[in-house]
């Protein structure tokens, strides 16, 4: 389990005089071993930086989190990485190494010799579904959904026990997105991996989470709970107008097509799908 | 042409001793001004004063370096090591700033993907940073060379050897084939060596499409 107790991170003000922003303020929650929980908000409510705590890259100003109960700030920042998989939203592949080198990256750090690396590259481009003969290319001969797959793969080739990814589906078009997510909920129910995956899009959020945090401003929890509850029990008017649940927005109506199917709209009148009898 | 054939010798000697010395300013400027440069690119602040202080040491003439750098270093006036050190500070001087420019065309998110991958920070610097710095180094570093191969030749004026003595000489001696056959190897030279970084940029950055 991770948890975040009482953090707090305040950044310096762009200028020597101005204030202090404060990117998170005073959020505790806890993440389950084993689970995706999804960190939703909108840009610039602490996502990322609640993210970075978990590895490190960002020094909790007070509060802390722990990892099973043991508080991170004593453990080598150096060391926790390489036991922490990471996606970004560009993948953050490194320019000057093939996909086999960017795989082998965290189990090289870790010790692994050429042939287990290896080993751990052809079974982890496997798992994200690329061909064996893209493992010779460089991450600009990529489309951005292969990029992403990279980046999933080179996270967890190590078989960490945790893994955070920040909106790493945010950047690619939407078929091919849909794809990564569906991979990504096979990966996390093969592996069981503890997973921590932020985005600003809610319907990715309830694609993937078994839980989710829906966070306003400074990091503020609005609801956390499962997707189902969400949708069904929103807390409070934020979490209705996240979900775009309110009012009529978010009515469908039904339309008899020519050829005498039934078809949904939405509140504009845009088609949403077709009715089918169970 | 007769001329040439009958002073192979004192023309392979002439080129021997121009790369016994232009490649070793090469290989200490690169060597100075990497650190130099990743200081100018980590303390931001001090970047100018770095970057600007190591140029000016291309306005110091070269004639008056040569004469003053054996009093500071108690070498011989014709000892080659004063014109390896005129050359490495006239190469720091052209360095500092690709190498500067270099580390900071690493984009930000590279560096983040870096750490949180869990590079130490020695191994970040030699297999992430230096690497993606290099293409920018390298562009660098082939002005250096043809310039240091190029000014190489004024050590020849106070009798150092080096294909420039092929130009004294031939001065004095009024002998033309000498005087070009300097000028030609001095530029052979230089394109020589220019294409030979060419070939090993392309070898050693597979990831760069065109290191032209
Ligand atoms: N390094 C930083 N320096 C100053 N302010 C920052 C820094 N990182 C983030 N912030 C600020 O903290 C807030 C939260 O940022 P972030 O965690 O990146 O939000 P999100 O990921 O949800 O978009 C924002 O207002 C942002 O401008
Ligand atoms: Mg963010």
């Amino acid at each position: 389990m991770i948890s975040f107790e009482s953090v707090t991170k305040t950044y310096p003000g762009p200028r020597r005089s101005a204030a202090d922003v404060v990117a998170v303020h005073d959020t505790s929650f806890n993440v389950d071993t084993g689970t995706i929980t999804v960190l939703a908000g909108s840009s610039g409510c602490g996502k990322t930086t609640l993210l970075r705590m978990v590895n490190r890259m960002v020094a909790p100003t007070s509060g802390r989190v722990q990892i099973n109960g043991d508080d991170i700030a004593h453990m080598n920042p150096v060391q926790l990485r390489r036991k922490i998989g990471y996606v970004m939203q560009h993948a953050g592949l490194l320019p000057h190494k093939t996909v086999a080198e960017n795989i082998a990256v965290v189990p090289r750090l870790n010790g692994a010799t050429r042939a287990e690396a290896k080993r751990s590259v052809d079974r982890m481009l496997e798992m994200v579904e690329l061909s064996a003969d893209m493992a010779d290319r460089y991450p600009a001969e990529l489309s951005g959904g292969q990029a992403q797959r990279v980046g999933v793969a080179r996270a967890l080739a190590d078989e960490p026990r945790i893994l955070l990814m920040d909106e790493p589906f945010g950047a690619v078009d939407p078929l091919v997105r849909t794809g990564l997510q569906q991979q990504l909920i096979d990966i996390q129910h093969e592996l069981g991996t503890t997973m921590l995956f932020v985005t600003h899009d809610m319907s990715e959020a309830l694609r993937l989470g078994h839980e989710i945090i829906l966070l306003a401003k400074q990091g503020r929890i609005m609801q956390q709970d499962s997707p189902t509850r969400l949708v069904e029990q929103p807390a409070n008017a934020f979490v209705e107008n996240f979900l775009g649940l309110n009012a009529a927005e978010k009515a469908l109506r039904t339309r008899t097509t020519a050829d005498g199917r039934t078809m949904v709209v939405d509140a504009h009148g845009r088609p949403a799908g077709f009715l089918e009898q169970a | 042409m007769n001329w040439v054939t009958n002073n192979l010798e004192t023309i392979l000697s002439a080129l021997g001793w121009h790369v016994a010395l232009s490649v070793p300013a090469i290989v200490a400027a690169l060597l100075c001004a990497i650190p130099l440069g990743w200081l100018a690119h980590r303390l931001p602040r001090y970047s100018g004063p770095i970057i600007t202080g190591s140029g000016l040491l291309f306005a110091i003439p070269s004639l008056p370096l040569l004469i003053l750098l054996p009093v500071i270093t108690g070498a011989g006036m014709r000892d080659g090591i004063n014109v390896v050190i005129a050359l490495t500070l006239y190469g720091i001087a052209l360095l500092v700033r690709s190498v500067a420019d270099g580390f900071n065309s690493i984009s930000s998110e590279t560096r983040l993907a870096a750490t949180a991958l869990g590079y130490s920070g020695g191994r970040r610097f030699l297999t992430v940073e230096l690497p993606l710095a290099a293409p920018i180094i390298l562009t660098g570093l082939r002005v250096v060379t043809a310039s240091t191969i190029a000014l190489c030749t004024v050590g020849a004026v106070l009798g150092i050897p080096s294909l420039g003595t092929l130009f004294t000489d031939g001065f004095q001696r009024q002998i033309l084939a000498e005087i070009i056959t300097g000028i030609v190897l001095t530029l052979g030279l230089a394109g020589l060596f220019d294409g030979l970084l060419v070939v090993l940029g392309k070898m050693l950055m597979p990831w760069q499409k065109q290191v032209a």
